[in-house]
């Protein structure tokens, strides 16, 4: 591909990004760390790619090893931000009996 | 068979379908925005990567399926057990093992792709790596190794593996200006000679950042991890939207592209909610100069008062502003402090939570373990949304907060934390501040609150305390 266009898509994507990740509240940050660490788990298909390709013994161990790291991210990135936010979706029981907020 | 079965590399098949899997990424930080729609959000973006792996994995040509196998296998269990085992105290320890494989995945990756470049070069296939294959290469190479290795340190300082005050070595700057000029200068020399670039420079440079990043971590303290955490978090993304210029590939360029604004976003809250720059936090290690206007270590009057008294003056109050700092979680407080809480709440006393944005160890930390102790998120307020309430409130309650509630930021041009955004308890009504003992916090500085006429200080440990006055307040 075009560097250039590739330039072009790194930094619509970075005015995206800025535009987007502005407006999470304080309140999910933690959430929104651990599940960029999943998303960063992307990097898994550039292992994929070197495994699927690899003939040499030492490129299928980087291979390999890359694959293990970024499978890492992706499943572990995914779980606890999905275990973090069950935090916080769950109906507290005793919040019927708390004051009314103004 | 599926006719799609074999996509072409590079293809419009395939990039349409990355397209699609960035597009979920994009539109779950979207939904993001809110607690209530945010885990919908995750499962779109777990679709979206499953896509991209499914994608990536019916490749024309892909082979070797056992290693692959292989490596999922390996990275799906540590990630199963590791996410359902932490503690979510232990989260930032977490995240920053998080960034750190992330890191060394893309540094891996690149090695292998020069090995590429090389192995192409010596069968005739090309006569030089394209630079702008090799520029990326050797961004994502430099720059994943350090996450990799920082990170490292950040995990096992917060893990307590290794001390978490600021360690450093004598000329600790010149041996990283020198390490980071020698990395420049051995890039240059790659990128002049890709025709023939030399595999073992390449090495050197892996190894020369590996120790940088080890220095750049290590004289950091613990209370600035808030910063290095989203700071890593910044790097391993750019480093993937890198390695996504020397694989062409769309997806990586933009999932990558997204992690890095998200942490250079976080960045630069946390460094603006210390009052400091990053290069500041990176290059200053702060308990290395505990600056003037330290602890003079004088007694001063205040006034100290017991858990029943503090239950009276809680449970008489209209409005109650409980502040917690990290303190409240190394001892284990939020429960106890949940229950003080709706102890209050049944006597009709209206309780919210005042969350300064370096609370806890992580952007957003606090946020999560209050979150665990079941304080509806509608409770937790921000600092700037809380301040202007702060005169109306009857009774604020400091649990183990220190430095972010010393009104010497705001009054005293002098002080070392002069300027630094706070929790404006001083404001209120009345303060009762619950701490071990008046010691200064992480900056080094008396906390000028602790003297205030309208403090009263709780001296004992946050989880006896808020259990004692829980019960007091029952018994009222």
């Amino acid at each position: 591909m075009d560097v250039i266009i590739e330039i072009t898509i790194f930094v619509l994507a970075a005015f995206v990004g800025f535009e987007v990740i502005s407006k999470v509240p304080t309140t999910l940050h933690t959430p929104l760390m651990s599940q960029t660490n999943a998303i960063h788990g992307i990097v898994m298909l550039g292992g994929l790619i070197v495994v699927g390709f690899a003939d040499d013994g030492l490129e299928k161990l980087i291979g390999v090893i890359a694959i293990a790291f970024g499978m890492i991210n992706i499943v572990g990135g995914f779980m606890v931000t999905d275990r973090m936010l069950g935090m916080f979706a769950r109906k507290p029981k005793p919040a019927a009996e708390e004051a009314p907020k103004q | 068979m599926i006719p799609v079965a074999a996509l072409e590399p590079g293809g419009d098949a395939a990039t349409a379908l990355y397209i699609v899997a960035f597009s979920c990424f994009t539109f779950d930080v979207r939904r993001g925005t809110h607690p209530r729609t945010a885990k919908q959000g995750n499962l779109i973006a777990a679709g979206g990567m499953t896509l991209a792996v499914v994608t990536t994995l019916l490749l024309d040509g892909i082979g070797n399926w056992g290693l692959i196998v292989l490596g999922l296998a390996i990275g799906a269990a540590v990630g199963v057990i590791a996410s359902t085992r932490v503690q979510m105290t232990q989260m930032p320890q977490m995240v920053a093992l998080y960034n750190g494989v992330g890191g060394g995945a893309v540094a891996l990756i690149a090695w292998s792709e020069l090995r590429n470049g090389i192995a192409e070069i010596d069968s005739g296939l090309l006569s030089e790596i394209p630079l702008d294959t090799l520029i990326p290469i050797l961004f994502s190479a430099v720059v994943g190794s350090v996450s990799f290795w920082g990170s490292n340190i950040a995990f096992a300082k917060l893990q307590d593996l290794i001390p978490t005050r600021p360690l450093s070595v004598p000329g600790q700057q010149v041996v990283n200006a020198v390490l980071l000029v020698g990395i420049v200068a051995a890039c240059v020399v790659l990128t002049l000679n890709n025709d023939d670039p030399s595999q073992g420079l390449f090495i050197g440079v892996l190894v020369a950042a590996a120790l940088l990043g080890n220095l750049v971590v290590l004289p950091i303290g613990g209370a600035d991890m808030p910063v290095v955490i989203s700071l890593l978090n910044a790097f391993t993304g750019l480093s993937a939207a890198a390695a996504g210029f020397a694989l062409d590939n769309v997806a990586l360029i933009v999932a990558g592209t997204l992690v890095g604004s998200s942490g250079t976003i976080l960045t630069l809250e946390m460094a603006t909610a210390m009052n400091r720059s990053v290069a500041n936090i990176l290059f200053a290690g702060f308990g290395g100069a505990p600056a003037a206007g330290a602890s003079t270590g004088e007694e001063r009057p205040h006034t100290s008062i017991g858990a029943q008294d503090a239950a009276i003056k809680l449970a008489y109050a209209d409005s109650v502003v409980i502040v917690p700092g990290y303190g409240l979680a190394v001892a284990q407080a939020q429960h106890a402090v949940k229950e003080m809480a709706d102890e209050l709440s049944k006597r009709g006393v209206d309780v919210s939570y005042a969350i300064h944005p370096v609370a806890g160890r992580m952007p957003g930390h606090m946020n999560v373990l209050l979150a665990e102790a079941d304080v509806p998120y509608e409770k937790l307020r921000e600092m700037d949304e809380i301040n202007p309430e702060m005169p109306r409130t009857d009774v604020a309650v400091v649990i183990g907060a220190n430095d972010v509630t010393n009104p010497a930021a705001k009054n005293d041009p002098n002080s070392p934390i002069a300027g630094m955004p706070i929790i404006e308890v001083h404001e209120a009504q009345q303060v009762i501040v619950i701490k071990r003992s008046l010691s200064p916090g992480f900056a080094g500085i008396d906390n000028d609150l602790f003297y205030e006429p309208n403090t009263s200080m709780l001296f004992a440990d946050a989880k006896q305390a808020a259990g004692d006055i829980a019960a007091e307040v029952e018994n009222l």
